[in-house]
């Protein structure tokens, strides 16, 4: 029951991501197994008949080296960008500016955000200009934040920063907000103090959507930063994109995508977890 | 009556609050630099704003911009919300293509969508047909979720009455996946308009060739012409905003056609 709950609760990209989540971490092991060597089999079909192609193009000369270098070209310059640590000094760098850049900007949302839901008269005052900033996306705002903060560090932070604000205030004062009125009055019956109302009733309400918020403030965070990285940056992996494209080279292009969609696939599918975790904690309660 | 009185006093005193940051941010812009406490080239005096926006508008920079812009975006749009659309269907309905398929979707879709500006325009150079498939890209992934998550989502019981009455598969998809697929196939087209305006903000800025409301960021910028640039975001956000509550519009008047 708590799981078609969950379904229909959740986002369709979410419920994606939850589903995979319980598809791994649940099942008994024996059957379980049985089921992931089937899906294995399944997935394999793609690369069966894709990577066939792109050797074959490529040696026949009807796939060109600048449309899609050979897969093994791609394997060795990966391998010797691993080996050299090249990729884990720029992969290094995009990491810490989106942690840094995420921790000011959700830090920042969830302290507005929770004003915002708990006080009437706070988000009146704020609402409007909060809407007009979150309105404009933040690639937008890139070049003028490159006028007024110049090309270096700082420019990176707000602006992966700004990219986290928005989703995390608005779920954390649409969390708060909308703790059912009843349990509010549950408490009040109970003579709660502020703080008793707030770790009982409104915390446990509200952090499942906080979660929620904090995770689109992530994704957020990690799109922000390849803009960034790729309109101003000297370093990490948006910077390595760009210059393999002004090189020409494609491999360097590739190895660059290939580990900014794994960072990204592994953080969201981690916070997926946690956070199916805490809607199944929440669903239970109940 | 009564409470209709404090229900439209309580919206004046909202909006009144509303207004009261915003007021004090623009004051507080006019007065620095007017002053000189703030370099004017960085924060140049609204009505310095204004100016260029009137200029723009009457030299016909600004429209000519915009209609490119809004042209790339409806066109990308349009391809990615098709083609979109299929794959959806396919993977919604296809179990041999969703499990072929779905993985390795979910897998690109992690890439970070502008990271796949450099590759498409090693493949299709900075001009028209790069942006057009960028943008495209940006509106297929919202639209393929969607739809697979609305025809997925088509009742077992639906499903019955289906089979009850020996559909034929195009019936089938037709009369039945298709009507109960639509209210979340609206929601997937809603967010690809959304993604494909980002995108074509995104498209302007790093395949620079042509007009657009994007290049005319980039240029105010390499110019340091800020008040330039202010307008470009200023037009952005109106666009993504317009844009936005048109296809709510939409979204409601052919989802109450189906609860009605």
């Amino acid at each position: 029951m708590s799981e078609t709950i969950l379904e229909t609760d959740l986002g369709p990209a979410r419920a994606f991501a939850a589903r995979g989540w319980r598809e791994w971490s649940g099942n008994g092991l024996v059957s379980g197994a049985i089921m992931r060597a089937k899906a294995a089999a399944w997935l394999l079909i793609v690369p069966a008949i894709a990577l066939p192609v792109w050797i074959i193009g490529n040696e026949r000369g009807w796939l060109a080296e600048q449309i899609l270098p050979r897969p093994a070209d791609v394997l060795h310059t990966l391998n010797e960008m691993l080996a050299s640590g090249e990729l884990a000094q720029h992969a290094g760098i995009s990491l810490l500016r989106v942690l840094l850049g995420f921790a000011v900007g959700a830090g920042a949302g969830l302290v507005l955000g929770a004003a915002m839901g708990l006080s009437r008269r706070v988000d009146d005052h704020v609402r409007p200009l909060f809407t007009a900033i979150a309105q404009v996306p933040a690639l937008a705002w890139i070049p003028l934040a490159m006028l007024l903060l110049g090309i270096g560090e700082t420019l990176k932070i707000v602006v992966i920063a700004k990219a986290a604000f928005v989703p995390v205030a608005m779920n954390t004062s649409a969390g708060i907000a909308n703790v059912p009125r009843a349990l509010v009055e549950v408490g009040e019956t109970f003579r709660f103090t502020p703080l008793q109302m707030l770790r009982h009733v409104v915390l446990p309400g509200a952090v499942p959507p906080i979660f929620t918020g904090l995770r689109y403030g992530l994704t957020h965070a990690w799109i922000a930063l390849v803009s960034v990285e790729l309109l101003a940056s000297s370093e990490g992996l948006g910077y390595l994109l760009v210059w393999g494209r002004q090189m020409f080279w494609l491999d360097t292009v590739l190895v660059a995508m290939l580990v900014i969609g794994v960072i990204g696939f592994v953080s969201d599918w981690l916070l997926a977890g946690v956070e199916a975790r805490l809607q199944r904690w929440r669903t239970d309660g109940v | 009556m009564a409470s209709e009185t404090t229900a439209t006093s309580s919206a004046a005193i909202g909006l009144r609050r509303g207004l009261v940051l915003p007021l004090l941010l623009l004051v507080a812009w006019e007065a620095g630099s007017h002053s000189g406490l703030v370099n004017p080239q960085f924060l140049p005096p609204l009505e310095k704003v204004g100016q260029v926006a009137w200029q723009e508008l009457a030299n016909g920079e600004l429209p000519y911009a915009l209609a490119a812009s809004l042209k790339r975006d409806l066109l990308g749009f349009a391809l990615g919300a098709g083609f979109g659309t299929v794959v959806g269907l396919l993977l919604g309905l296809s179990r041999i293509a969703d499990r072929i398929f779905t993985t390795w979707f979910n897998g690109l879709k992690q890439i970070a969508l502008l990271a796949w500006i450099p590759l498409i325009s090693l493949w299709f150079g900075f001009d028209e047909a790069a942006k057009v498939v960028f943008i495209a890209l940006a509106a297929a992934i919202p639209v393929i979720l969607n739809t697979v998550e609305g025809v997925r989502s088509t009742s077992t019981k639906l499903r019955e009455v289906g089979e009850v009455f020996r559909f034929s598969p195009l019936q089938l998809v037709w009369s039945l996946y298709l009507p109960a697929a639509t209210p979340s196939m609206l929601t997937g087209l809603h967010l690809g308009l959304i993604y494909a305006w980002l995108a074509t903000i995104g498209a302007e800025y790093f395949m620079a060739a042509g007009p657009g409301i994007g290049g005319l960021i980039i240029s105010g910028r390499e110019r340091f012409e800020m008040a330039l640039v202010m307008l470009g975001i200023v037009v952005v956000g109106l666009v993504g905003f317009v844009v936005d509550r048109s296809a709510t519009w939409v979204e409601h008047r052919l989802v109450r056609w189906r609860t009605a």
